[in-house]
């Protein structure tokens, strides 16, 4: 805005690109998970890693997290443990 | 436009108003595109499925004169006939109201069945008011539809959800599970589309929109005040007097009943510099 008000306006960044780039990516992953609202695997993942890791190291549930991050061209899977501390014997 | 002669054989084409979000204007188009339908001569009747949220009787203006409803066909209480409202405006034009006591679950397949087959002998056009969501009321609603209207906003939420409800159109339907059954002809009818907000870059195009969603056009109707002003006195935005909004909804159902009619995307008339600086005319 300039001394009068009107005139060169500053122009606001479109956000309709980024409406239609959002939906793309997200229904692509949704329509591929063929109707069912999200795939709803990583609960049981999350349940299998945590079994698997318990038969060498004593962890509870809650000591493994799992997040999604879903991109264009790739998604990734990042697991965290917990491993509870090594005492000095 | 071509009236139809009434003595034809009925059409009986069953037609689902439908969007999964809630708000995007399913029941002013039901109301509209109904209205626009009787008014081409074609014998017309809508359904409301909205089963406890009662509005398509609001939005027709006829909320003074329901007696029984769709819910008490279904359940033997009453006849048919005594449930179906005649339109005072349009006499083509029938509404079959919902009840506001019970709850969806009175819908059952086999009831809805039997009255859309009881209407396909009376009715040229059966138009389905759909609830809002994919529960069991909106799949009530498009279960037996030839044909789908999908009501869209230009809009993340209501663009994602028309992409739902086109995936239950193509499987959750009697057509889908027909085997050489024609599948559901269903089109995208996008609502409150706004020209100015879209040229600033500030909304998403038509073409945006059907890239995003792959299914044919049927109509864009313009964000109008015609819309609220046509619903606060019950009258169906087809039968108000001209409008963008209006002519919008004419042209898609001149493209429902097979007529090509040019897309036109019209706005409301913008007031020019002179009515701005020199107050508001209108």
């Amino acid at each position: 805005m300039n001394l009068f008000g009107f005139g060169r306006k500053k122009h606001p960044p479109a956000t309709a690109q980024t409406a239609k780039d959002r939906l793309q990516i997200l229904l692509a992953h949704e329509r591929s998970s063929s109707g069912s609202a999200e795939a709803d695997y990583l609960p049981m993942l999350q349940r299998d890693i945590v079994a698997a890791i318990r038969k060498h190291v004593p962890i509870g549930d809650k000591d493994v997290d799992v997040r999604m991050e879903r991109g264009d061209n790739m998604s990734s899977l990042e697991i965290n443990i917990d491993l509870p501390a090594v005492k000095a014997n | 436009m071509t009236t139809e002669p009434k003595t034809n054989p009925p059409l009986g084409r069953v037609i689902v108003i439908t969007s999964g979000k809630g708000g995007v204007g399913k029941t002013t188009s039901s109301a509209a595109i109904s209205a626009a339908l009787a008014k081409k001569g074609f014998r017309t009747v809508v359904i409301d499925f909205d089963v406890g949220l009662r509005n398509l009787d609001m939005t027709m203006g006829c909320e003074r004169r329901v007696v029984f409803d769709f819910i008490n066909v279904i359940q033997g209480d009453a006849k048919l006939k005594q449930a179906l409202i005649k339109d005072k405006r349009v006499d083509t034009l029938s509404i079959l109201p919902t009840s506001q006591t019970r709850d969806k679950d009175a819908l059952t397949k086999e009831g809805v069945e039997k009255v859309l087959t009881e209407l396909k002998a009376d009715f040229d056009y059966i138009v389905c008011d759909s609830p809002a969501g994919i529960e069991h009321g909106a799949q009530m609603a498009m279960y037996f539809a030839d044909e789908a209207v999908v009501v869209t906003n230009p809009e993340v939420s209501s663009v994602r959800d028309s992409d739902r409800v086109l995936g239950l159109l193509s499987s959750q339907t009697k057509r889908a599970e027909t085997q050489g059954a024609e599948p559901i002809k269903a089109q995208v009818l996008i609502t409150r589309y706004d020209q100015e907000r879209v040229d600033r870059g500030e909304m998403m195009t038509v073409d945006d929109v059907l890239e995003i969603l792959a299914v044919p056009l049927l109509g864009v109707v313009p964000e109008s005040k015609a819309i609220l002003k046509a619903s606060n006195v019950g009258t169906p935005v087809t039968l108000d007097g001209p409008s963008a909004a209006s002519q919008a909804y004419n042209d898609a159902v001149s493209r429902l009943t097979g007529t090509q009619v040019e897309m036109r995307i019209q706005g409301e008339r913008r007031p020019g510099l002179f009515q701005r600086l020199f107050g508001r005319a209108s």
